[in-house]
Order: C-alpha cells, then structure tokens, then sequence
C-alpha cells in the first residue's frame, strides 16, 4: 500500500462519510432499510491489507460516523466485527487462479456476482451486530433481523450503483 | 514461555478485535447511563457546526410551515393572555411566595433529530451559554418531545421521547390516573403508558398529559390519545394501554425547554426521604 492508495482511501472514506451524514443519516425506505454506504470504503480497501490495521481502520471509521449518529460506540463494534470477518471471508471465496498483489475486490477487478457474494454477508453481520446493539434489552428479535436484512440489501444495492457509476473501468494492458 | 508468547502473538488479531469490541461496548455504556459522562457526542463544537449548517438548508424549506404553527400558537397565547390580564380595580392584593413561577422557559432550535432508531436524540442550536442545563424538559406545541442529557458550550444534546430508557410521569387527563410512557421502540407515532391498575376506566379517545409529578415538566403538556385499552398479559394488575403521540417527531423543528427553578430543593427532599425520583 502506497502513500497514494493511502490519501485514495481516505479521501474515498471522508467523500462517503459526507454522504452517509449530510443525506443518509434520517433516509430509511419504509422506516426499515437504512443505508451505510461508509462501509464501501471499507470494503474496498486492498485484499492484501492484514487484519490488524484494517480493524484499526474500521474502529476509527466506526467512531467517527457514530459522533454524527449519537450512538457512540454501536458503529465502531459493528465496523470493527466486519473487518474482523472480512479478510476470513475474502480467503474462502478467493477466485481460482488467486488475487493478484495489490488487487481491491470491487465489481471492476472481479465481478458483479462475486461482488455480491463478498459484500452481503458481510453488510448483513454489520447490520446484524448494530441493530442487536441498539435494540439491546427490548427483546425484539425479528424487528432486529427484518432491519437488519432489508438495510444489507439497500446497501448492497447502492454500493454497487456507485461503484458502476464512479469508478473507473481497470484498464486492460 | 516462548510457545505462550507465539501462541498470543498468533492470536494477536483475535486479541484486539476483542480489546477494540470492548472499547466500543464500554463507550455505549458510559454513554447510555442518562447523566453519565460523555467523552464525544454531538454537542461538541466541531459537529455541532456540521449539523447546523446542515439543518440550515433543511430548515429552510420547512419556514412555511414552522410560521403557520407559530402564528398559531401567538393567537391561543394572545388569547389566553386576554383572560389573564388584570383588571383595573382599586383593590390590590399582594401574592403569597407560593405562587411564584417555578417554571422558567427557553426556546431552541433542533438542528439533528433521529427517530428510526430504538435510541434516539436530539440535538439543540443553544448550550450553556444560553442557559440550558442539563435535566431540563423539552417539548414543542404539540406535546413533549424529551429531556436534555448533555450541554457543552454552544450545543446540547437530549434523550429523545422516542427512546426505550426514558419513562415521562403522565397521567389521563380526565380521570387523573396517573402512569408512566414509555416509547417501545416500533413506530415513531405509537407509545404505551405503563403502570395503571386494572380498575381504572380509561377509553379510546382520552388524551394524555404531564403530571407534573416529576419535576421536569409543568402540569399540564399534552403526550398522546389513547387509542386502545386491553388487559395486560404479562401482569394482571395492569391495563395495557396504547397512545399516539401528539408530536409528530418527524417534523420537531423549533422546541421550548422548561426548567423547574425548585428542582434542587425537591431532589435534595427526595434523596433525604430516600425515594428513587423517576423521569
């Protein structure tokens, strides 16, 4: 990782956290799907970064939009817990031939489908973990899981929306 | 030793994910004890700022509406104020100190609101500066909206009516039973009020208000209708009554705070008799 894949993401991250502060913080579809489109920045970083400082990244990110959101602390575990999973997750699904050095798993290296399968489960463990926080000590579990579920989805979806419309086709040498 | 040390250092990612979820778990825990200290939330300066340029924009095109409420408000005041107004008469009678004001009032604006979670907040344009403290009563013209948790200079934050940890003292308004509301945590328009015995007639249709009893809000200040009364079913003592709130959370925009210039005799009475003075 260089110094300029560095400025890269954390440019990348304050764009994404101005977005998920100034216009998603009170969007949720039917009072139900929210979106945390922070976490692209995240997911994006590079397949060779090890587990510690990603989930130092992660706490950091975490404790930042949680500042904005008043839940200091739930964003920070739930982003933390998804870093903890990730590099798991990208070892079992890596494609056949490997990951080249310095490859990002977004949908223009690999692919939409395997975008997919990548970030889902993850999203769904984050929002499975921030929900179950915030609803601690209601007991109300299938509120938790429906959130939970249709929030992965709409991040997902809109995850892959900015990535098809933003970032650059890798060029073929 | 050295195999203890490899081991740890293997499992050194597994360690600090712990330590860090720790980190975070005790963060929301200070945090969430309602007059715990708080290292950052959003009455600090910086954030304070970006939410307030942020709700500039918004505010801007909600101003039709917020005048035609408070035109409102201005024509039920002026009319109120016409009842109270003394009359010219030649007798004058001096009042007793009992009947002094124990209830100060400020206005703010809420420049950060959320209600989709199961812990809500708010946050407020005014701080210690201004006067606020922490404790106060929040409410708007069309019932309570919640009770300040944290002032900094400039900025405050407050525990939202919306949020599973705050009990209000109320009571039905036409029977004088008094509860307490508590937000379950499922829609933003929908309440319960918790403790009224079985005995009580309450119906449909009978509005909510303060009871005054808690030394936050004044006697008084609507909460909710009711909308349905059944048995409880986890205590038989219980009715299990269901409110919509009067406040519509998702357009609180200007709100008054209420502070009880008695508050500190009344808490120093109760932590002498030892009683627990709910919210």
């Amino acid at each position: 990782m260089n110094f300029r894949s560095i400025f890269g993401t954390v440019g990348q991250f304050l764009l994404l956290l101005a977005i998920q502060i100034l216009f998603l913080k009170n969007l949720a579809l039917f009072g139900l799907a929210f979106c945390f489109i922070y976490l692209l920045a995240l997911l994006l970083l590079p397949v060779s970064i090890r587990s510690i400082p990603l989930m130092i990244i992660a706490f950091m990110m975490g404790i930042s939009v949680d500042v904005f959101y008043e839940t200091i602390g739930m964003h920070a575990a739930a982003a933390t817990f998804l870093a903890f999973l990730r590099n798991f997750w990208l070892k079992i699904i890596s494609p056949s031939g490997g990951y080249d050095e310095g490859d990002i798993p977004s949908i223009r290296s690999q692919s939409t489908s395997w975008f997919v399968t990548y970030a889902f489960p993850l999203l769904f463990a984050f929002c499975l973990v921030l929900f179950s926080l915030d609803f601690w000590g209601t007991g109300n579990w299938l509120n938790v899981l429906n959130k939970s579920f249709f929030s992965s989805i709409f991040t997902l979806i809109l995850a892959i929306i900015v990535q098809l419309l933003f970032f650059p086709r890798r060029r073929v040498i | 030793m050295l195999r203890i040390l490899q081991f740890l250092y293997n499992l050194r990612a597994f360690i600090l994910f712990v330590f860090l979820e720790a980190i975070a778990v005790w963060l929301i825990v200070s945090n969430n004890s309602p007059q715990g200290a708080a290292f950052f939330n959003s009455s600090s300066k910086l954030i304070g700022i970006v939410l307030e340029t942020q709700s500039n924009v918004s505010e801007f095109f909600d101003l039709d509406d917020a005048n035609i409420i408070l035109q409102e408000e201005n024509a039920q005041l002026m009319e109120r104020l016409n009842f109270t107004s003394a009359q010219a008469d030649s007798s004058y009678i001096e009042l007793d100190s009992a009947f002094e004001a124990t209830f100060e009032f400020k206005g703010a604006r809420v420049i950060s609101n959320s209600l989709r979670f199961a812990q809500n907040h708010v946050t407020l344009n005014k701080g210690a500066k201004d006067g606020l403290k922490p404790g106060m009563g929040i409410f708007n013209q069309q019932g309570v909206v919640g009770r300040l948790k944290m002032v900094s200079e400039n900025f405050s934050v407050g525990i939202s009516l919306l949020n599973t940890d705050l009990l209000v003292s109320s009571k039905i308004k036409s029977s004088d039973v008094f509860g307490s509301v508590k937000w379950m945590g499922e829609d933003a328009k929908k309440a319960k009020l918790l403790y009224v015995p079985r005995h009580v007639t309450a119906q449909a249709g009978d509005s909510v208000i303060t009871s005054g009893f808690n030394a936050v809000f004044p006697e008084g200040i609507p909460i909710g209708v009711i909308r349905e009364v059944s048995p409880s079913s986890d205590n038989p003592n219980y009715l299990d009554i269901d409110l919509e709130l009067t406040t519509d959370f998702s357009k609180v925009g200007y709100v008054y705070l209420v502070e009880n210039t008695q508050i500190q005799e009344l808490d120093s009475l109760y932590s002498e008799s030892e009683l627990p003075n709910e919210f």
